[in-house]
């Protein structure tokens, strides 16, 4: 632990505008991805490196994995959190033991052909889904990877997995910023949600760029919320701006487009806060940060400025803390409570 | 640099004289300057083995990191992996897997250090082989081949930029006369207006261009120059083009081969280039952009390589398959390489420091691996070269003097630095 003001612990007063960075970890290498495990004993990072960087939360204590081939991107869990399944960018899912004092890969499946950006677990925990480069979502056991189902439709690298928390349905977002809805239980897609504000082409540099890089739905699930980016103006050399657009879940309908004007980043991540607002972990050229928006307000309330460029985030169980992993090799928890007061004398 | 013949040089005289004549037999050959070569029979072997190039030109900064010098596995690496190539012990990108499979045919200069990090500045050197200097302009690259193997012989244009638009002649020829400079081609269909009207008769052109030639011939007898010699040129060259104006059309090949190379862009630039090689014009480039990628560029380089691995591969295998390999130098480039470092944004940024070329065709070493960078890619360690002798490398392959001089106005001018020789161990 390289700078400890505060030990991450469950706390009440939950005020956004208080937000201030509790824990700060320190590795070797940049650092990609985190989520904290369900029951919250252990934030997990994946690094430049390759490697899957543990830290315990309550003592800091750090345990290195080394299983993919290449940089590890999605992470997720078992319903009970003892599993952990990693996706790679060396077309791999792989399981963890979340808790063994140093996990070995348990199981390797070779997924799909090119990057799997994102992968996620069912609510009911018996499914395991990825979307892979080749632009393919699939469905396996979750239990031990046998293939259940794969899904095309997509044109584009898919870029991110959301179950509906009904587990009715599957949401896959795309770089041109399409989202489809596919039944689980059948595969078929039943709609497309039309996100291409998050999608640029540059006729002069001729790249696409964007993509829906987060879905998340409201707690009273009328509302869809996908993250990503816009006023790509130069997507060479990062110029561009966090955008979330909110669909109406029943209608399809664009609610609203949740902006942070001036902002030169990437909405990595975005997700509701149970009590309704939505944060987001922002980052690029001008700098890093933790956007907070209320759904009905365009502008956001409260932009919290982080040490270093955020590369993704996740919210703890305990819906006070959020975890988020850095350029500059950190991981950094964060607490949405005000300050303690410094100790005198 | 202003091209006059004002010098009445007897050279010029000379040239005059067989400016007229072929003009007479409808011909094309203007301006002489064979100076490159010491003997004439040198060039007329060259022209009997018909050499050829294509240059693939990666705007705005290819990663060798995501191509031909990958370093999985370090802190520089990112996130691809190396794949085996059809060259044992040689390694590239995952992201080229079918230009891994034809790496047999090519070669790499993995040690290449230009001390450049400006776009503008490593175009220049790149395509000249030489600095960029402010009291200088020396010819590209295109127009140094083209005069070298008298590319002015022939009925096409002997300089040609595959790319979108087209119709242009560039200024990329300095000294050499816009004789060489580059036309760009590319929309896949025949030049604008290159079709006889249809309410002019056959009869009636040729009485005009009759008479066009009669006025030219009285003008030039005592105001000619390097601009009327060209204003003159385009009228033959567009006549001589007008009667093979299908060798723009890509819709004379196949669909099988449409397929194979892809309809996007690049895929159709490689497909022309395929064509206009295959006619016999002697430099055709084709650029894909863009590779400077400050900001995710694992992303798109994924996306860019792509597009370009499959076409490019089919454009290296078909060159072989029909028997063109041996004539015809293929050069990929780039104005510099990228950061080993990976930044915050996930991009690399601009580096020439420890990069690598890739060259492969006429005259060259096959599977040849020369120089060589450290563990995570950030300094040369052997066999560094930078723009000079890479330049004379592309024209000895070609079995053009690189020592020789063309002959300008009277005056030897180097056709490439001669403070630089040819990489001889890239040389077959």
């Amino acid at each position: 632990m390289s700078q400890a003001d505060e030990q991450p612990q469950a706390v009440g007063g939950l005020d956004p505008k208080a937000t201030h960075v509790a824990v700060e970890w320190k590795y070797d290498h940049p650092l990609i991805n985190c989520r904290f495990d369900p029951q919250a004993r252990f934030v997990f990072a994946t690094s430049e490196d390759r490697t899957i960087q543990r830290w315990e939360i309550a003592s800091g204590t750090r345990v290195g994995m080394s299983g993919h081939d290449s940089w590890a991107r999605g992470i997720t869990f078992s319903a009970d959190g003892e599993t952990m399944i990693t996706s790679g960018y060396d077309d791999t899912l792989i399981w963890w033991k979340t808790a063994d004092a140093e996990p070995k890969p348990l199981n390797t499946v070779k997924a799909h052909k090119g990057w799997i950006r994102a992968v996620a677990t069912s609510p009911d925990g018996k499914l395991l889904v990825s979307g892979g480069n080749d632009k393919l979502v699939r469905i396996w056991n979750h239990a031990d990877g046998t293939a259940v189902r794969e899904l095309s439709g997509h044109e584009k690298d898919i870029y991110s997995i959301q179950f509906h928390p009904s587990g009715e349905f599957l949401l896959t977002g795309d770089l041109a910023g399409q989202v489809k809805q596919w039944d689980v239980a059948t595969g078929a897609l039943v709609r497309t949600f039309d996100g291409k504000a998050l999608h640029t082409y540059n006729g002069g540099q001729r790249v696409d760029y964007g993509g829906v890089r987060s879905i998340s739905f409201s707690p009273d699930l009328k509302t869809m919320a996908c993250g990503g980016l816009h006023k790509a103006t130069n997507p060479l050399g990062a110029v561009n701006e966090p955008l979330v657009l909110l669909f109406d879940w029943e209608t399809q309908e664009l609610k609203k487009s949740l902006v942070a004007e001036g902002t030169k980043a990437i909405a990595w991540r975005t997700v509701y806060h149970p009590s309704g607002f939505l944060i987001c972990a922002a980052g690029g050229s001008g700098g890093g940060f933790l956007l907070f928006w209320q759904p009905d307000e365009e502008k956001e309330f409260h932009k919290f400025k982080l040490p270093d460029t955020a590369r993704e985030m996740d919210l703890h169980p305990d819906q006070i803390q959020v975890a988020t992993v850095h350029y500059d090799r950190h991981l950094r928890i964060s607490k949405m409570v005000a300050k303690p007061e410094e100790k005198k004398g | 640099m202003k091209c006059t013949y004002a010098c009445k040089s007897p050279e010029h005289q000379f040239a005059r004289r067989n400016f007229m004549g072929s003009l007479a037999a409808a011909g094309g050959a203007v301006v002489g300057g064979l100076g490159v070569f010491s003997q004439q029979s040198i060039a007329e072997q060259l022209q009997k083995d018909q050499k050829r190039v294509l240059v693939v030109n990666m705007a705005g900064g290819l990663s060798q990191l995501e191509s031909w010098d990958p370093k999985p596995g370090t802190k520089t690496g990112g996130p691809f992996r190396a794949i085996p190539s059809s060259v044992p012990g040689m390694y590239i990108s995952e992201l080229l897997p079918q230009t891994a499979q034809q790496m047999h045919h090519m070669a790499l200069a993995r040690g290449v250090n230009t001390r450049n990090n400006d776009h503008g500045k490593g175009t220049y050197m790149m395509m000249t082989g030489r600095r960029q200097t402010p009291a200088s302009n020396f010819p590209r690259i295109g127009a140094v081949v083209s005069k070298a193997l008298g590319a002015d012989k022939n009925s096409l244009p002997g300089h040609i930029h595959v790319s979108n638009g087209g119709g242009s002649r560039n200024n990329d020829a300095a000294y050499l006369g816009p004789m060489f400079a580059s036309v760009t081609v590319g929309s896949g269909t025949p030049p604008n207006n290159s079709a006889r009207p249809d309410g002019l008769t056959e009869a009636s052109d040729l009485s005009r261009n009759s008479f066009r030639r009669k006025v030219n011939e009285n003008f030039t007898l005592r105001r000619r120059t390097a601009v009327t010699d060209i204003y003159t040129q385009n009228y033959e060259r567009a006549i001589q083009l007008m009667q093979k104006r299908d060798v723009f059309d890509l819709a004379k090949e196949s669909d099988k081969d449409h397929e194979r190379y892809g309809k996007h862009q690049f895929g159709q630039h490689c497909l022309m280039a395929r064509r206009l090689l295959e006619n016999g014009v002697t430099f055709v480039q084709v650029t894909h952009s863009n590779y400077d990628t400050h900001n995710e560029n694992f992303n798109f380089h994924h996306e860019q390589l792509g597009e370009v691995d499959g076409p490019f591969a089919s454009l290296i295998a078909d060159l072989v398959d029909r028997g063109m390999w041996e004539s015809t130098l293929v050069v990929v480039l780039s104005e510099f390489g990228r950061t080993p470092n990976i930044n915050k944004y996930y991009g690399r940024d601009h580096w020439g420091t420890a990069w690598t070329i890739c060259m492969g065709g006429a005259g060259l070493q096959r599977g040849a691996v020369y120089g060589e960078t450290n563990k995570e890619g950030t300094a040369v360690t052997d066999g560094e070269v930078d723009q000079g002798p890479l330049f004379h490398t592309y024209l000895e392959a070609l079995g053009i003097d690189s020592s020789g001089t063309f002959d300008i106005g009277g005056r030897p001018v180097p056709v490439a630095d001669p403070a630089f020789q040819p990489i001889k161990e890239l040389l077959a």
